[in-house]
């Protein structure tokens, strides 16, 4: 357990010193999705979208950016966990006279009981209570509608609650706790004694149209809870994984799963924007939309897992998404397909921890990332693998994806780690356009699709051909990032990942040993080391470190990889939680968080390790 | 009324709603087609609904070219002017109010509040449609104004 410093934890006002991002969690209905604080503060949450302007953004400003924080007074000790195997979140507060429970959920259940009584379009419940002893509990609820540029007029609606003046919808507080407008700053406040035995309800509700729909109290919010902690429960039984470190790939998915956005199908990158890569640097990012680049391990790791209808519901908004762009694809989409999101800073916010700027939106949707083809037909290919089908229309525009392929595979591009700058020739680019014309001509081989199989036969033996003659470097005796250099990444390691070239073979096997020597800290591994015009100093890619794990492992160092494994998970936050990036100096997050990338690396390697190792 | 001129020049107008809007798809403007969301009402097989869509589609034409006859007929004339603004008339209402009922009425569409299982289903359209594609309400609009005005143009207003 953590000790918070009595100075932090005192009074109405907050820490000015920003937590730590592993001491965030994650909870949400995936359609949105907020981050608590180890002391109880809600410091960030989009609606009704996750790519909504935020209503609360103290992760991003702590002074401006809003929060909901509900905390003991005086000094503590905390504890969470998710309930069970579940994304209901419960902190447990140790102060010197009592102890305080906070549960936090955004309430979830299936489509049928939702019918049965009227929902609000979205519901953050708070349940607080004393379990020992007696204890003083903080409230302050300061809601900042877009992107903390506004301070909300309050109205008391008396018995319905307090409403939040939004220009997005309907925003109310609903609270047991009697709270009024703090006086010479902004939002709300109380404070409460509870005793043991004693609980408090606090609800925060937005409806998108009036009249707004209050959930009651009482047994009907205790129901809620119940409701959810059902379903999610439900879903995590469905897991078809029995190997070692089950826990930890439950929770993984769990994670992956509150990143789905259920309405279209997507699963968004991570629902924050602008937690930096390098604390105080200006690697800040929004990473709330969909990357085509994860398309195929992410579905892979859904189905290999027993949630075929995640899967199939991802795979029907990739090949939806990228209808409006084919036979070109975009390096990144939002919820509903759109590729246009410009990117504009807000410089009205410090940053995390001064990470300036905060950037709302992404420019590298404009980038020409030619291993997007492979990523989006091996999705789909991997979806018939697993005992999906394809429909004509989709046929077609896999067909026209590797026309497109064939016709644009030996220009440069920015690549999969999308540094900004000039246009190089990537070999993880090539493999896959060779990835992408290969299943092609195994869906049409299997009689999913019909393609033009000598041309694409023709054009993937030609990558091939340039890949093995410059793309691997005898002097290193690995592949290399770029053709005819001598740097490595990353993403060398999806190269037999995807099948292009066996683990076992010479190439390989030094490719790897070459990337830990130069990427690795550890098992960490960074992306890559070259400059790329920002600042130095990024940490090491989460995911990386588990795409080495699989590597390892299907070279038959099982033990090795297994031990990498069990280090990568220690780098989780306390409940079990993985941002982009990780420190190798001091373990700490980094980057935006939680990731669903990360996560899917989680889940892929063990996976991987649990095949080596039967 | 005119009804052997309803009849054709509604059908008329139909397809060249039905032009640009596939027009607007093949220019990845919009993902939005029309036959594809009424047939699936019907079917969950793509190519049946398509086909179930299209007839659809006409039927409803003629159905909204009725409408569009009568107000030419109350007011005497028939001029593509008039047309173009039922027309845009008929968009906005297409997309402002039309669309964000569907997901009720529809069997398989998903809502906006859907979730966390997920859906196969069709996406909603969202405010204005703008789900399918931001440039979705002006290739609506677009369709609207040509069906209106091809109306307008072609109508003859029945004799005394």
């Amino acid at each position: 357990m953590r000790a918070t410093p009595a100075a932090a934890a005192a009074g109405t006002s907050i820490p000015t010193a920003y937590p730590p991002i592993a001491d965030y969690a994650v909870i949400g209905d995936t359609r949105t999705a907020a981050l608590v604080s180890r002391d109880g503060s809600l410091d960030w949450l989009c609606l009704p979208r996750f790519d909504s302007p935020s209503v609360f953004a103290a992760l991003l400003d702590r002074g401006r950016g809003g929060h909901f924080s509900i905390r003991p007074t005086g000094s503590f000790e905390v504890e969470r966990r998710y309930v069970g195997a579940s994304n209901v979140l419960e902190t447990t507060f140790r102060t010197g006279t009592g102890v305080m429970r906070l549960r936090d959920l955004m309430p979830v259940t299936s489509e049928e009981e939702k019918r049965r009584e009227l929902w609000p379009n979205h519901q953050v419940l708070r349940v607080v209570d004393c379990t020992e002893g007696e204890v003083e509990v903080v409230i302050v609820c300061d809601p900042r509608p877009d992107y903390g540029a506004r301070i909300p007029a309050i109205v008391d609606r008396g018995r319905f609650g307090f409403q939040f003046g939004s220009r997005a919808g309907a925003l109310r507080l609903h609270t047991e706790v009697p709270l009024r407008q703090r006086s010479g700053t902004p939002g709300l406040g109380g404070r409460l004694t509870l005793r043991a035995g004693e609980r408090r309800h606090l609800s925060l509700t937005f409806n998108l149209e009036e009249p707004a729909v209050i959930p009651p109290f009482g047994e009907a919010a205790e129901g809620k809870i119940r409701q959810s902690l059902a379903w999610w429960q439900r879903w995590a039984e469905r897991c078809t994984y029995q190997g070692p470190y089950r826990d930890e790939v439950i929770r993984s998915a769990l994670a992956l799963k509150l990143m789905n956005y259920a309405p279209s199908g997507a699963i968004l990158a991570a629902p924050t924007t602008s937690l930096p890569e390098k604390v105080g640097g200006a690697r800040n990012w929004d990473y709330r939309y969909c990357w085509v680049r994860d398309a195929s391990l992410t579905l892979r790791a859904l189905m290999d897992l027993g949630y075929e209808a995640e899967g199939a519901s991802f795979l029907s908004w990739l090949v939806d998404a990228t209808r409006l762009t084919a036979p070109q694809i975009k390096v990144m989409y939002d919820l509903y397909g759109e590729t246009r999101v410009p990117e504009r800073e807000l410089d009205h916010l410090e940053g995390y921890a001064a990470s300036r700027p905060v950037r709302i939106g992404n420019a590298a949707g404009d980038q020409l990332q030619l291993d997007t083809y492979g990523e989006v037909v091996d999705a789909a290919f991997q979806f018939v693998l697993r005992g999906g089908a394809l429909d004509r229309d989709t046929g077609r525009l896999l067909v026209g994806l590797g026309k497109t392929a064939c016709t644009r595979w030996r220009e440069p591009d920015e690549g999969i780690w999308e540094r900004r700058g000039e246009a190089r020739h990537h070999t993880h680019s090539r493999v896959l356009c060779w990835v992408a014309l290969d299943r092609l001509i195994r869906l049409h081989e299997g009689g999913h699709l019909k393609a033009p199989v000598q041309k694409f036969a023709r054009e993937r033996d030609a990558i091939r051909t340039e890949v093995e003659a410059r793309g691997f470097n005898e002097d290193l005796g690995s592949y290399v990032s770029v053709l005819d250099g001598d740097q490595v990444d990353a993403s060398l390691l999806l190269l037999s990942l995807y099948g292009y070239a066996d683990d076992g073979e010479a190439r390989m096997v030094g490719t790897c040993e070459r990337i830990y020597e130069r990427l690795g800290t550890g098992p960490l591994l960074h992306r890559y080391v070259e400059a790329d015009g920002l600042p130095p100093g990024e940490g090491a890619f989460g995911i990386a470190g588990f795409w080495g794990v699989e590597a390892r492992a299907r070279q038959g160092d099982v033990a090795r990889a297994t031990a990498d494994f069990e280090r990568l998970c220690a780098c989780a936050n306390d409940v079990g939680l993985f941002s982009e990036e990780i420190d190798p100096g001091t373990g700490a997050c980094l980057g935006n968080f939680p990731q669903a990338f990360t996560h899917v690396g989680l889940i892929g390697a063990a996976l991987t390790l649990a095949a080596a190792s039967a | 009324m005119n009804v052997a001129s309803v009849l054709l020049w509604g059908f008329v107008a139909t397809m060249v709603l039905t032009m640009v809007m596939s027009l607007s798809q093949g220019l990845g403007l919009s993902r939005m087609g029309i036959p594809f969301l009424l047939g699936t009402m019907f079917t969950p097989d793509r190519g049946r609904a398509r086909v179930i869509g299209f007839m659809m589609h006409f039927m409803n034409g003629w159905i909204f070219a009725l409408v569009y006859v009568l107000a030419f007929e109350s007011w005497g004339r028939a001029t593509i002017w008039l047309g173009a603004g039922i027309g845009l008339v008929h968009a906005l209402f297409v997309l402002g109010a039309a669309m964000p009922i569907l997901p009720g009425m529809h069997p398989r569409m998903a809502t906006e509040e859907r979730g966390p299982e997920p859906t196969r289903q069709l996406q909603p359209p969202g405010f204005f449609a703008l789900n399918y594609g931001r440039r979705t309400p002006v290739a609506t609009i677009l369709a609207h104004l040509a069906y209106g005005a091809v109306l307008g143009a072609f109508y003859q207003i029945a004799a005394g």
